[in-house]
């Protein structure tokens, strides 16, 4: 019999990101779990962590987690309330390092469906919303950073829709598409790994399970094959310094660590 | 234009980007500082057609003009094409035009966000329309929706943009490929869109329209510039001196402008910066009874067919009452207990 872990997949999730944010970069975060990590960043690890929001907000002081991307907790008590275009362009020449993406499907390139489940576009299963500001934020950010529940449902060997481009078919096909060169995924955080990218295929590739998590377990919730590193990594656990500043200051109220 | 550009992309451009037939409607466009205020019905009907291309100011949820939307429903306004440029509750609303026996107001939506009230879910009746088949789609992004608004009002075709390129949301746009003659690298560009009218709610207007907004204007700068007809809705409505005092806030000038309305509280139940929050128990109101029908047609009925305008509709919801609860939480955040969703 195991002992209970003394937080849960979220938080692991949650911390997980957050540790993968250094000091003094910029990141591009929605709501919920990435914006959680983004703040956890800030208030431990990484002080100096510049939080930008895709409708125009930029530096807030969040007193709490927006509901809405463009809603006016991205710039309380911020450094500046801009366009959307504003934003997107500081992503297009290049000053954002990261931002964070999720998705219906995504396969082992890295690519993102948030658009439609179905074979016919014109009468799709299910519409989902679109790209909204996902592909151009997966486009011209360094690194794309994707938190996401891991079952053989999200993770597939063929999307139904390419909303959003990771490496599309392989080396080069980002540059080919004129993409900027030297972006695309970077890690993949589930509730039962952290994977990254393989340098050569540009194919997923596991880096590190969770605790009492098997490499079968994320081979079953997975559709396609999987890389693996040579010597397996386990994720860390969460210090309990940075569990008690999320739980107490990033999400008191438990909206998202208590899913 | 359209054969090279048929090789990149197969979605359907709705308005062509014709630079010179655009400067001859601005040219044309009455630029005396007038009053241009007056009531949202008559400023929908004088300036909202059949058959026009419609563009939403805000973000979807934040800064709409909920009153504009209401009126276009109320008039039962058909075939509409709309940009869906992060379009969450206000698509909602135009979405009652359609498979409600109303005819069909939507029948052509640029997409880049639709459907989706972000973290609050999937709009039932909204999948319903846009699953059907009935309306005719085309994909972009937020950014190259922007850029399109952007190019328009500029005065140029079309701009470049270094994303979007590689995924089946470029191959079902209307958007094109170029060579760069400076790089000889190709590059994606897309079209310039002049929009028949634009719908803006903003915080502080004169009465000639010029406009004032706080927080982030997310494409209304480009979007003010872009459309042929502009009707702004307002939380105030100011004195022309006031304006003359501080010129470097007037984010859209009087030439852009065809109706003011006076809408105090116009974004309810949407997010209105430094005002009030977005009502979201009204929010899952709306998102709940949406999953059936009839419940989904009287509700309609109580809060906007039968309704004479947009102040019944708010004093229906709780009127001022709601609206210190929503000004507290805005003002406020760190104080608040709501149960409000969160997701990606």
């Amino acid at each position: 019999m195991t002992v209970a872990a003394p937080y849960t997949p979220m938080e692991l999730m949650i911390c997980a990101a957050a540790s993968t944010l250094e000091d003094g970069a910029m990141v591009v975060v929605g709501t919920g779990a990435p914006c959680a990590a983004a703040m956890l960043a800030q208030k431990t690890t990484a002080p100096n962590l510049t939080l930008m929001f895709e409708a125009g907000g930029v530096g807030p002081l969040l007193p709490r987690m927006p509901i809405s991307v463009g809603d006016s907790r991205t710039f309380y008590e911020g450094l500046m309330a801009t366009s959307m275009s504003d934003i997107m362009e500081t992503c297009q020449r290049g000053m954002v390092d990261y931002t964070f993406l999720g998705g219906g499907q995504i396969d082992a390139y890295g690519n993102l469906n948030s658009t439609m489940i179905g074979k016919d576009y014109q009468r799709p299963d299910v519409r989902f919303p679109g790209s909204g500001g996902a592909s151009d934020l997966g486009s011209l950010c360094w690194r794309v950073m994707v938190l996401t529940p891991h079952d053989r449902r999200r993770f597939v060997k063929k999307l139904d829709f390419m909303t959003t481009p990771g490496y599309i078919d392989g080396p080069g096909a980002r540059e080919d598409a004129g993409l900027p060169a030297g972006s695309g995924p970077h890690k993949v955080i589930t509730n039962l790994a952290v994977m990254g990218f393989d340098e050569e295929t540009k194919r997923m590739r596991v880096e590190s399970l969770h605790p009492d998590v098997d490499l079968e377990d994320v081979e079953a919730n997975t559709e396609f094959e999987l890389l693996q590193n040579a010597d397996m990594a386990i994720t860390a656990e969460p210090p309990p310094e940075q569990l008690e500043i999320l739980r107490r200051e990033v999400d008191p109220h438990r909206y998202i660590i208590g899913r | 234009m359209s054969n090279e550009r048929s090789k990149a992309s197969s979605g359907p451009l709705f308005r062509e980007p014709d630079c010179d037939e655009a400067r001859a409607w601005f040219r044309s466009k009455p630029k005396e500082m007038t009053d241009k205020t007056m009531s949202v019905k008559e400023a929908v009907s004088r300036f909202v057609n059949d058959g026009d291309y419609l563009s939403p100011g805000g973000f979807g949820g934040d800064r709409i003009a909920t009153a504009v939307f209401h009126e276009i429903v109320r008039q039962k306004k058909q075939d509409l094409a709309f940009a869906g440029h992060t379009a969450t509750h206000d698509f909602q609303i135009l979405c009652a035009g359609n498979q409600t026996g109303r005819g069909q107001l939507l029948k052509q939506v640029d997409i880049a966000y639709i459907v989706g009230l972000e973290a609050r879910g999937l709009s039932p009746h909204a999948r319903r329309v846009v699953e059907s088949g009935e309306i005719e789609l085309c994909e972009w992004t937020n950014y190259t929706l922007s850029l399109r608004l952007q190019a328009a009002a500029m005065g140029v075709p079309f701009l470049p943009v270094r994303g979007f390129a590689g995924t089946d949301t470029f191959t079902r746009s209307a958007a094109g490929r170029v060579t760069c003659p400076y790089t000889q690298q190709d590059i994606s560009v897309v079209p310039a869109l002049w929009p028949d009218v634009a719908v803006i709610h903003v915080h502080d207007a004169d009465c000639y329209g010029n406009c004032r907004i706080r927080g982030t204007s997310v494409a209304d700068y480009y979007l003010a510039r872009a459309s042929k007809r502009l009707i702004v809705s307002c939380e105030k409505l100011i004195s022309n001196e006031e304006i003359r005092r501080d010129p470097t806030s007037t984010i859209i000038p009087f030439y852009c402008v065809d109706a003011v309305c006076h809408v105090p509280f116009g974004s309810y139940p949407g997010n209105m910066p430094y005002e009030y929050y977005s009502d979201e128990e009204h929010l899952r109101e709306w998102l709940s009874v949406e999953r059936e029908r009839a419940a989904h047609l009287s509700f309609l009925q109580r809060l906007i067919f039968d309704t004479q305008g947009f102040d019944e509709y708010f004093e229906l919801n709780g009127g001022k009452n709601r609206i210190e609860e929503l000004r507290r939480q805005e003002l406020q955040p760190e104080e608040e207990n709501d149960e409000i969703p969160h997701d990606e």
